[in-house]
C-alpha cells in the first residue's frame, strides 16, 4: 500500500471545515456568548439605573474581579485534573489568622502577609499531598478540609477575642507597604484629574464634595488581571502549561512519558491556596475586619466560573480567559440584578440556568474539538 | 531484510541483552528466567498468551518493575533501572497500547509531552509553539498521516494513527529500542497494516523494536526473530524462516491442547 493511497483515503473521510467554524470552536467560546448575553440583557434592563455609569462600572468589576481571582486558581488545578472545596474556608481561615495576627498579636502588618501566605499555600500543599499520598478524590480530601479548616476559623476567633468578627486592622495597616498592595487604590491622581476637569462624575455635596465619585482602581482589580494574565500565559505559553493539560488529561500517560504529574498537581493545590489568601487579604483590608464566616461558599462559585469558561470537570480542558469571562459573567448577573430591580433571590435561579447551558453548549463544542462521538 | 538482520546477529553485540530474568512478586513467580536479546534494525516479537509474562517483561526492560534475578545489559554494559525515567533517558522509548496519547490535547502537545521545546532568555522560558508545530507536521508526514492542523485534538485521530503518533513520538526522541506493547490487538485491518508499516520503517533506521503481540500473523509480517514466552520462561527463540505459523501457535499455547482444536477450527486461529 502506497503513502499516496493512505493520504487520500483519509482525506476523502474527513471533512472539510471552514475558517468561520475553526475560529468559532474554543473553549472560550461559551464565556464570550455568555458575557454578549449578560451585556445585552443588561443594557435593555437596567441602563438608566446607573449600572453602566462609573460608579455602577466600578461596582460589578470589584465583585466580578473577587471571583476571577479565586476562579483562576480553581480553573488551573482543574484542568490539573482536580478540585478544591476548601478555597472558602480558606479566604475564612486566612481573615482570621491576619486579624489575630496583626490585632491581638500586634505582629507588624508585612510580617503578618508574609506569614498568612507561608501558613496557607504549606495547607494548600497538605492538601495536595494527602490527595496524591492517599490516592483519595480530591473532593474527598478537600471537603474534609473545608471542615476543619472552618471549624479552626471559628474556633481561634472564639479563643482569642470570643467574638467571630475581629475589627481593627484597618488601623493597623494604616501606611504599611505591603498592605497597601492589597488594600490601596490605584491611578487616583488621574481620576482627581478627571474630575477636576469635569470628565467624569464628582460628588455634588457632603463632605467629599467636588472629588470624583471613584477615587481610583482597586488593588483586587488589579490582582485579578495580573493573576488572569499570568494564568493565561503559564497555561498556554509554557511548557508546566503543557504540564498542566497533560496531569489532567490522563496521568499515568503523562507519568510514562515523564511529566512530574505529582508536583504538578501539588503545586496547582499551593497556587489555588495562594488565589484565595489574596482574596481574603484584599477583602481584609477593604473591610478592616475578618469575619469567620467569610468566603462561605466561594468554593462552589469558583467552580461555576471556571466550569461557565469551558473547563472540563473531569480535567485536562479548559482555558484561564473562560475562567475570567465566568467569573465576569457571575459579577454582572448579581450586581446587575439588583441595578435592574430585580427580587435578589431570583439571582440564584438566574445562576442555575446561566450554569445549566454553559455546560450544554460547552460539552457541544468539547465534542466539535476532540472528536468524541 | 532478513539476510541484513542475520549479518547484524553475526556481527554486532546486542543492543540490549536481557539474562535470566526472574521477577517474583511475593510468592508468585511472574518470570522464571527469560532471556532475550535485540540487535539493532531488529524486530523482535515476543509471543505469548495471556499470563505469559510479556507485560511483566516489558515492564522490566522499561525501568517499570526491578528484576528479582537476572543481568540487563545495554549496549555492552552492565546496566540497572531505578524508575521509568532511567529507561527513557537511556534509549529504550515503551508505547502502551492504551496510554499512548491524552486525546483531549492537541497533537503537536501530545507529541512534545515531557520534552516541550522552550525558547526565552533567562529564567523566562516559554514553550516554542512554532517549532513544536513544525516539527509535528513534519513527522506525521514521514509517518504517512496528514493532520488538518497540529492543533488538532488527538481524540479526532484513529487508534492505529494514535499508535503511530506515539510510535514517532519515540523515534524522534532518540529511541534506540522500542518497546511497543500489543499495539494492534484494538485495531481494524487497515489500521493494523498501517502501524505494521510503520514498524518496518522504523526499524529500517536502525532502531532495534520488541514487538509484543499474541497475533501470529501479526508478528509474522514483520518480525526478524520469534520468542516465545509460556508461563514465565522462554520455550525458544527463531528466526524468520525457520517456523511456521502453526508451530508458533502451537508453542504459544502450550502445544497439545490446541493441536487438537485445530482441527475443528480449520486453521482459523
Amino acid at each position: 500500500m502506497s503513502e499516496t493511497n493512505i493520504d487520500a483515503i483519509q482525506d476523502e473521510r474527513v471533512k472539510q471545515r471552514s475558517k468561520f467554524r475553526e475560529a468559532l470552536v474554543r473553549p472560550e467560546l461559551g464565556g464570550i456568548v455568555g458575557t454578549i448575553l449578560v451585556f445585552v440583557f443588561f443594557l435593555l434592563t437596567a441602563a438608566d439605573s446607573g449600572m453602566f455609569g462609573l460608579a455602577g462600572t466600578l461596582n460589578w468589576s470589584v465583585v466580578s474581579a473577587q471571583f476571577a481571582i479565586i476562579a483562576v486558581g480553581a480553573c488551573l488545578l482543574m484542568i490539573a485534573g482536580e478540585f478544591d472545596l476548601s478555597v472558602g474556608s480558606m479566604i475564612g481561615f486566612a481573615g482570621i489568622i491576619i486579624a489575630i495576627l496583626s490585632v491581638q498579636l500586634a505582629v507588624p502588618m508585612w510580617l503578618t502577609i508574609i506569614l498568612t501566605f507561608m501558613l496557607c499555600i504549606s495547607l494548600g500543599a497538605v492538601n495536595g499531598w494527602l490527595v496524591i499520598k492517599t490516592g483519595l478524590p480530591s473532593f474527598i480530601v478537600t471537603l474534609a478540609f473545608l471542615y476543619i479548616l472552618r471549624g479552626l476559623t471559628i474556633f481561634a476567633a472564639i479563643l482569642t477575642t470570643r467574638k467571630t468578627i475581629i475589627g481593627g486592622v484597618k488601623d493597623v495597616a494604616e501606611g504599611d507597604w505591603l498592605a497597601s498592595l492589597f488594600g490601596g487604590k490605584v491611578f487616583t491622581g488621574v481620576f482627581t484629574w478627571l474630575g477636576e476637569n469635569g470628565i467624569i462624575e464628582v460628588f455634588e455635596r457632603g463632605n467629599k464634595k467636588g472629588l470624583p465619585v471613584v477615587e481610583g482602581v482597586p488593588m483586587l482589580i488589579i490582582w485579578a488581571i495580573i493573576l488572569i494574565i499570568f494564568g493565561h500565559i503559564l497555561l498556554t505559553k509554557t511548557r508546566f502549561g503543557n504540564w498542566i493539560y497533560a496531569s489532567g488529561g490522563d496521568a499515568q500517560a503523562a507519568r510514562y512519558v515523564g511529566v512530574p504529574v505529582n508536583r504538578v498537581k501539588i503545586l496547582m493545590f499551593m497556587f489555588t491556596a495562594f488565589c484565595a489568601t489574596v482574596f481574603a487579604t484584599c477583602q481584609v483590608m477593604e473591610f478592616g475586619s475578618a469575619g469567620a464566616d467569610r468566603g462561605e461558599l466561594k468554593e462552589f462559585e469558583a467552580i461555576i466560573s471556571v466550569v461557565i469558561g469551558g473547563a472540563l470537570l473531569t480535567g485536562g480542558y479548559g482555558s484561564v480567559i473562560g475562567a475570567a469571562l465566568g467569573a465576569l459573567i457571575f459579577g454582572v448577573v448579581q450586581q446587575g440584578l439588583f441595578f435592574a430591580g430585580v427580587e435578589s433571590s431570583l439571582f440564584r435561579v438566574f445562576l442555575g440556568v446561566i450554569l445549566l447551558l454553559a455546560v450544554i453548549l460547552n460539552t457541544y463544542i468539547r465534542r466539535m474539538i476532540t472528536g468524541e462521538r | 531484510m532478513t539476510q541484513n538482520s542475520e549479518n547484524n546477529t553475526m556481527n554486532a553485540t546486542p543492543l540490549i541483552e536481557m539474562k535470566n530474568i526472574e521477577k517474583h512478586f511475593g510468592s508468585v513467580i511472574a518470570l522464571a528466567g527469560v532471556s532475550v536479546n535485540v540487535f539493532p534494525g531488529e524486530c523482535h516479537c515476543l509471543l505469548g498468551d495471556n499470563g505469559a509474562g510479556k507485560s511483566t517483561f516489558i515492564k522490566t526492560m522499561s525501568g517499570v518493575h526491578k528484576p528479582t534475578k537476572g543481568e540487563i545489559y545495554f549496549e555492552g554494559k552492565p546496566l540497572k533501572f531505578d524508575r521509568p525515567r532511567d529507561a527513557i533517558s537511556a534509549g529504550i522509548a515503551t508505547v502502551y497500547q492504551d496510554l499512548a496519547m491524552i486525546p483531549l490535547m492537541s497533537v503537536a502537545r501530545n507529541f512534545f509531552m515531557g520534552n516541550e521545546p522552550v525558547k526565552g532568555v533567562g529564567p523566562l522560558k516559554f514553550f516554542d509553539h512554532q517549532l513544536a508545530n513544525d516539527v509535528t507536521m513534519t513527522e506525521m508526514k514521514k509517518m504517512g498521516i496528514n493532520l488538518r492542523s497540529p492543533d488538532q485534538a488527538v481524540g479526532t485521530l484513529s487508534g492505529g494513527e494514535r499508535q503511530t503518533v506515539a510510535i514517532a513520538r519515540a523515534v524522534h526522541f532518540g529511541a534506540k529500542v522500542l518497546i511497543l506493547d500489543e499495539p494492534t490487538s484494538a485495531l481494524g485491518v487497515r489500521q493494523t497494516s498501517n502501524v505494521l508499516a510503520t514498524v518496518d520503517k522504523v526499524r529500517k533506521q536502525g532502531i532495534a523494536v520488541v514487538f509484543i503481540t499474541h497475533n501470529v500473523r501479526h508478528a509474522l509480517a514483520v518480525g526478524d526473530r520469534f520468542t516465545v514466552l509460556n508461563r514465565g520462561k522462554t520455550l525458544g527463540t527463531a528466526k524468520r524462516g525457520e517456523i511456521t505459523p502453526e508451530q508458533l501457535q502451537d508453542m504459544m499455547a502450550g502445544g497439545q491442547e490446541l493441536a487438537t482444536l485445530e482441527g475443528s477450527l480449520g486453521g482459523t486461529v
